[in-house]
């Protein structure tokens, strides 16, 4: 959720700015990282700090890849599926995933952990294949090393 | 120095656009409408989701003075107060880097107002995006910064006269921009002579990934040969493995087969022998991959991120999708291949920007460099190096 204090802060720098749309998707990032996904609350938050219609928010959010209107786990495994990563073995990296976390892409795990999807080209193909959890990035992927990645990772 | 020397400066260096398009810098930057009132706007353009390129990644995260020191003197040539980054989402490490490194520039004097008592004010910020492709196309660019869909725009009016917010606006890749301190302080005809051959222009980013040894980014002379990037600074093939193809500069640009290997890598050479310098990060294949199969992976990443604003890109790409399934999957007919052919000449000119072209263009080089083991596929019923049934599916997987 975001405060009542953060909202006013928030009012006041879009107010600031020659162009407040520019602010929308910062704000929706922001919203979106209080709330665990842009709920249909966090999105109309988003339209009355920034002072735009709510469908403005909306068709905003449907258009990146990194804004979620549906729930995700509270970490969203990214894993690259893009050529240079496709050469070096993702298919078995999405396979190991899926058996480990015993859901398929798209899904969350049943404690709210993970979500795991994948992400077009994280421009890390010199450590491929690759996979982001957050905003943290690992590369070289081994069944090995995903165990590890998501032991440290679900804490 | 004053903008018009700079901008001389830049064209008389022969830099062209870093982005993948290769455009000459300087001609863009003569393009600047500065007659009209400000304000003026310079757009940095590191958005990199070119699949297979890494190269403005490794320059934000540890050089990021370089490409702040670039925009200032971009903006000092357009005449632009004020400037932006626009970086991905995923890159927060580079985002980070670049907003300590804005930090240090403004203590020190070198962000804001009269900069140094030249008389020109600027001031830089960071947009982060949230993920798409097509945010990387100039236009569709600025209708994100805009918090609009980023979906790209009619042209004309054109960015130089009227982009973001109307307003002359110019837009160049991270590493263009990098380039330009150099090219100041050496002069154009020492940078110039930088390159690997008489009338090549400067140093390039080149990246090797795929199934090569040494996967890497490295700073190397414009117009180093392929073979040179893939052998001697990508280690060559792994072991027991013979080189089979690549896409030279990303997955928008055509196939490159072992007949081209001692091609110089710079924007006319690459487009001379049918494909396209493109980011100069190269992606290669060994003989245990199917063609077929890389094309699919490479077209899905289009449909999926195709922005949907015009039919060709939105509807005929899952076309091509599809066939290419069919033919991976051993169920599609001889007779298909033409409809391949038709859809992917019918989507490449009539398409709204350049994003469906580039698409198409690497399965349009596998059915000119590889229509014997596209055949096959049919022929054999099945995929005659890969069994494993297809997992990849260009359903959007996001909420």
């Amino acid at each position: 959720m975001l405060s009542d204090g953060r909202i006013k802060e928030l009012r006041e720098y879009v107010a600031s700015l020659e162009h407040p749309e520019e602010a929308l998707v910062d704000l929706m990032h922001e919203a979106q990282e209080a709330y665990g996904y842009l709920s249909d609350e966090a999105a109309e938050k988003v339209a009355e700090i920034a002072d735009v219609p709510v469908i403005k928010v909306d068709e905003l959010a449907t258009f990146y890849n990194l804004i979620f209107r549906r729930p995700v786990g509270r970490k969203v495994i990214f894993v690259c599926d893009s050529i240079s990563c496709w050469v070096v073995g993702m298919e078995n990296i999405f396979d190991y995933l899926k058996k480990r976390l015993g859901i398929d892409i798209g899904g969350t795990t049943p404690d709210g952990a993970f979500t795991l999807l994948p992400i077009c080209c994280i421009g890390a193909c010199h450590v491929a294949p690759a996979m982001m959890v957050g905003d943290k990035l690992y590369g070289n992927l081994t069944p090995e090393s995903i165990d590890e990645i998501l032991e440290k990772e679900r804490n | 120095m004053t903008p018009d020397d700079v901008i001389k400066t830049v064209i008389d260096s022969g830099l062209r656009g870093r982005g993948g398009a290769g455009f000459p810098t300087g001609k863009k930057w003569s393009l600047t409408d500065r007659k009209t009132p400000g304000p003026r706007y310079f757009l940095v353009n590191a958005d990199e989701m070119e699949p297979g390129t890494f190269k403005d990644r490794f320059l934000m995260e540890r050089d990021p003075h370089q490409v702040i020191e670039g925009l200032l003197i971009s903006g000092y040539a357009t005449e632009a107060g004020k400037g932006y980054i626009f970086i991905r989402y995923e890159y927060s490490e580079a985002a980070q880097a670049l907003e300590r490194a804005i930090g240090e520039a403004k203590s020190a004097g070198f962000i804001g107002k009269d900069i140094l008592g030249s008389g020109f004010s600027m001031e830089i910020s960071v947009h982060r995006s949230a993920g798409r492709y097509e945010c990387g196309e100039e236009t569709a660019l600025m209708n994100a910064l805009e918090g609009r869909r980023a979906n790209p725009r009619s042209k004309p009016p054109y960015p130089a006269s009227k982009g973001f917010w109307m307003r002359p606006t110019t837009v160049n890749n991270a590493e263009t921009v990098a380039n330009i301190p150099h090219i100041i302080k050496m002069g154009a005809s020492q940078w110039k002579s930088l390159a690997a051959y008489e009338g090549g222009a400067g140093t390039k980013l080149y990246g090797v990934s795929g199934r090569v040894k040494n996967p890497g980014l490295f700073e190397l002379p414009t117009g180093t040969p392929l073979n040179e990037i893939i052998e001697t600074h990508g280690g060559g093939m792994r072991d027991g493995h013979s080189f089979k193809a690549c896409l030279p500069g990303g997955a928008s640009t055509p196939i490159i087969t072992p007949d081209n290997m001692d091609v110089r890598m710079d924007f006319d050479t690459v487009s001379k022998i049918g494909s396209r310098m493109g980011t100069g990060c190269v992606t290669v294949f060994d003989d245990t991959c199917c063609i077929v199969r890389a094309m699919i992976n490479n077209i899905m990443f289009f449909v999926r991120e195709s922005c949907g604003w015009c039919t060709p890109c939105r509807d005929g790409l899952p076309f091509v999708y599809n066939i290419l399934q069919r033919i991976e999957a051993g169920v599609a007919e001889m007779d298909e291949l033409a409809v391949l052919e038709e859809n992917c000449e019918t989507i490449y000119p009539n398409s709204f920007c350049a994003f469906a072209p580039g698409a198409v263009d690497p399965v349009r080089s596998m059915m000119r460099l590889f229509r014997e083991e596209v055949e096959e596929h049919i022929r054999l019923r099945k995929c005659p190096m890969n069994p494993r049934p297809l997992p990849l599916s260009h359903e959007r997987a996001r909420g």
